[in-house]
């Protein structure tokens, strides 16, 4: 299955793009998905490990079981206001 | 009926304000947020606010939804701005009405700390020596292991 990963801000910047999309096997939730991220090396590997996941706008848990089409995104500590 | 809204247009406050007040509110409270021209005693020259637009508005119009449950009132109107700033400009502007004062300085209150804790939104300040920082920002809770 492939789910769409979105980057903001800092994140962006270090890792050089917006958004990749990620090939995972079924079952797979979003620990699996940081893992792969962080195995693609470069800035991949360099962001921070203080981080936020949503799953389809909403925030999620590390165990979070994903499904094909899911829209994945990166939350850096937020500052907002 | 809550509103909210997160837009790259400039925001009126006074056009916020309008959207709340019925005949059986006596108060209305309004927050206004706006770029400072320093931070930690560093000169600021403006601001950028960046966004995950979609799931900010979904973020927002929770947190409406729960300021108005917690007032016991649903005139509740939140608006937050992305984009560039210039110092002085309006980022954010928050409106509630209720019976009484209490209930509507509390709820406008728990708008604006929410949006802190948990809208998806960044900004970067630009300084007047030409450097540029994003800051630093709180964690939204979500039961994430810092593992990676």
């Amino acid at each position: 299955m492939k789910v769409t990963v979105l980057l903001f801000a800092a994140h962006r910047e270090l890792v050089g793009q917006a958004n990749t999309v990620a090939a995972l096997p079924e079952g797979a939730t979003v620990e699996t998905l940081l893992s792969e991220l962080k195995s693609r090396g470069g800035g991949w590997a360099r962001l921070p490990a203080r981080a936020a996941v949503a799953v389809n706008h909403k925030y999620a848990g590390g165990d979070t079981i994903l499904a094909d089409g899911d829209e994945v995104a990166l939350i850096p500590p937020v500052a907002g206001g | 009926m809550t509103w909210s809204d997160v837009t790259t247009g400039p925001i009126d406050p006074a056009a916020v304000l309008k959207r709340v007040g019925e005949p059986r509110d006596g108060a209305a409270a309004l927050f206004v947020g706006m770029v400072r021209n320093s931070n930690e005693g560093r000169p600021v020259d403006g601001m950028e606010y960046e966004g995950y637009r979609d799931m900010a508005r979904d973020q927002l119009a929770a947190i409406a939804a729960e300021a108005a449950q917690q007032a016991g009132s649903d005139r509740v109107a939140v608006v937050h701005r992305l984009g560039e700033l210039a110092v002085g400009e309006v980022s954010v502007a928050i409106a509630v009405s209720s019976p009484h004062r209490a209930e509507a300085f509390r709820a406008a209150r728990y708008v604006i700390e929410e949006i802190k804790k948990r809208l998806p939104i960044w900004k970067r300040e630009r300084y007047l020596d030409g450097e540029q920082a994003w800051l630093e920002g709180h964690l939204p809770v979500t039961g994430v292991k810092d593992n990676r």
